[in-house]
């Protein structure tokens, strides 16, 4: 073998430990993502979803409140009114841009405090252990024992309507599996080396958690997390459907569907509309949540 | 085997009690008196003071509880406000026609789903396995009420071929076994099935994939095993988790179909839930949501018998 050719092997190989040293962890999560194209589009979708809901007064074509008896349930593709009217005579294409910030909002928010409050609690019991784990982990095991839409149903039915019912119930339909998820990965954690080595360097309970705990516990709970929101949708509209979460006239896309649904006999088509804004975003999360997980090689 | 089962159905009690407690807080976290939920809001106020006293609600909660938790336990669950029957009068029929149609609709679930998820997880990377991952990321993520609607315009409103509200002929909420109101279960049942076979989809193919990589399968086919005694020894080591997924999809289904009974108008636990909650009906609400919840406790406990049963490497600690 010749001299160049060990040289140019040479600087492959450091070119390439240059590569390896240069990509930290998120850039090649982002490279994972860069190649799969399905959760790329998924996620162009939500974020274009995104724009229109917030910037609804800029894309809706018009006032999603005002109707007119004279032009009810007009068919998809009437003039000025491309996707029709609904029982009132408003517009849907408008009502289904505002409708949106609701059903996004409810779908979000529950798994987001969910998320703050699981993870406290479901890392503390992994952590500590002992009987603060007994404890936190036997009251989950009680809320374990409902199926998800009749808690959701029976908390928010006792409590009556309301957006903020909704959301209460919804937050803890989705703390108790939050709480599942967190202890057990902690107490994977809580038991590797490193932990062992930050306290016997001295370190607090609190350091150990925030530095080294937390670090590699949230990734797993976040995905997790991200994979409750399509759930946590198809439940919040489910919960307006059945009269207990918004209240008309407000925009909503499960109430839409609920307030419609006595008019599939005329205008079926755009009766149904609402119900597939809800199916398209809901595939689209949990498919963006698939490619994360598996972009960031989490596990479980 | 035996000190695990008792100890499992040891377990289950105090699980049962605190699910029971829920229930009973239900009333409580209700806005306003719980009287309320007991007479009617016209009632003269001694009635109330009377009827307060009768139903133990000037003791302290735990009190309360102990009395509510032994009416319950001899099957009294109150009496309905809108009707005035027992709520176990209208329960039992409703719990009848939901166990119907949550077992056709696993059925159908339960069948697809192992066809679909075997297949795919057999085959990985085929096109058999595209169509079931796709096919199970849709089922969970369609909003099944809305998917009942879409059923029901094709093929209620647009095809006329199969009726679209209620349990038999002309919407009568009466169930019985004959193609008249076979008919009336096909929807409903369809829409309810897509949740459990995306499910156990995923399910058996993940367990699938991971058993067909697994060094004894190369061994059976290495001493020349046919593939039909390969699929066996498959099945066998697959079982236990896929019954175990099945049987808390059961349960789930029961306690979930309260949107489709809504949509069909199927006269089950859902659509008497539904009705409790548009009239405050808090006793009505409160029994259908225990008697859901035992029964969900109930499976659990069966499932994991079975489970140890077919498994007994899994039997915990």
């Amino acid at each position: 073998m010749s001299s160049t050719a060990a040289a140019a092997e040479l600087a492959v190989q450091a070119k390439q430990a240059a590569l390896y040293r240069s990509e930290g962890y998120w850039a090649g999560v982002w490279k994972r993502l860069r190649r799969d194209p399905v959760t790329i589009v998924c996620a162009l979708i939500l974020l274009a979803m995104l724009v229109v809901i917030v910037f609804a007064p800029l894309f809706a074509p018009h006032d999603p409140y005002q109707g007119s008896m004279i032009r009810r349930l007009r068919p998809i593709g009437t003039e000025n009114y491309p996707l029709g009217t609904d029982e009132l005579g408003r517009d849907m294409l408008s009502r289904l841009i505002y409708g949106g910030r609701l059903s996004w909002f409810m779908g979000i928010l529950p798994v987001a405090l969910a998320f703050v409050i699981g993870t406290t609690l479901g890392v503390t019991a992994g952590f500590v252990g002992g009987k603060v784990n007994m404890l936190i982990m036997r009251v989950t095991d009680v809320f374990y024992a409902f199926p998800s839409v009749l808690l959701a149903v029976a908390i928010s039915g006792a409590l009556g309507a309301g957006i903020l019912n909704a959301i209460l119930a919804l937050t803890l339909v989705f703390i108790p599996p939050i709480i599942r998820v967190a202890e057990s990965v902690t107490t994977g954690v809580r038991n590797l080396d490193f932990v062992d080595a930050a306290r016997a360097s001295g370190a607090s309970a609190l350091t150990i958690v925030r530095v080294h705990v937390l670090g590699n516990v949230l990734g797993p709970i976040f995905i997790y997390a991200t994979s409750l929101i399509s759930v946590c949708m198809i439940l919040a509209s489910g919960l307006s459907f059945l009269g207990l979460g918004t209240r008309p006239p407000e925009p909503e896309w499960g109430l839409m569907l609920n307030t419609l649904r006595t008019a599939i006999y005329v205008q079926p088509w755009v009766a149904v509309l609402p119900g597939a804004c809800i199916f398209v975003t809901s595939i689209c999360f949990n498919l963006v949540s698939d490619g994360l997980r598996q972009a960031m090689d989490v596990k479980g | 085997m035996f000190f695990y089962l008792v100890r499992r159905v040891l377990y289950a009690i105090p699980i049962a009690l605190a699910v029971g407690f829920v229930c009973f807080m239900l009333v409580q976290i209700a806005p306003g008196d719980p009287i309320n939920a007991i007479v009617p809001p016209d009632a003269p106020q001694e009635v109330v003071e009377q009827v307060r006293r009768d139903y133990g609600l000037d003791q302290p909660l735990p009190v309360q509880f102990g009395l509510w938790l032994w009416k319950v336990v001899q099957g009294d669950l109150g009496r309905s406000l809108a009707t005035g029957r027992p709520v176990w009068s209208d329960l039992s029929s409703a719990i009848a026609n939901t166990l119907t149609l949550a077992a056709m609709a696993s059925l159908i679930g339960f069948v697809l789903g192992c066809l679909l998820g075997g297949l795919a997880g057999t085959y990985r990377g085929s096109l058999i396995d595209r169509v079931a991952v796709t096919s199970a990321v849709a089922g969970v993520s369609v909003p099944h009420y809305w998917l009942g609607m879409v059923l029901v315009v094709i093929f209620s409103v647009q095809l006329n071929l199969l009726p679209a509200m209620g349990a038999g002929p002309g919407g009568s909420a009466d169930w019985a076994w004959d193609w008249e109101h076979f008919q009336h279960l096909i929807l409903p049942a369809a829409t309810l099935s897509v949740i459990p076979m995306g499910i156990v989809t995923r399910t058996v193919r993940g367990i699938v994939a991971e058993i067909m990589n697994q060094e004894f399968v190369t061994a059976l086919r290495g001493k020349g095993l046919t593939s039909r005694g390969v699929f066996l020894h498959v099945v066998k080591n697959a079982s236990p988790n896929v019954i175990a997924v099945m049987g808390l999809q059961l349960g789930y289904l029961m306690g979930g179909s309260i949107l489709v009974e809504t949509v069909f108008s199927w006269p089950g636990t859902g659509l008497l839930l539904n009705s409790a909650i548009f009239q405050r009906d808090l006793p009505v609400l409160q029994g259908t949501i225990l008697v859901l919840a035992m029964f969900f406790v109930a499976l659990n406990l069966v499932v994991d018998l079975v489970q140890t049963a077919l498994d007994p490497r899994i039997k915990r600690a």
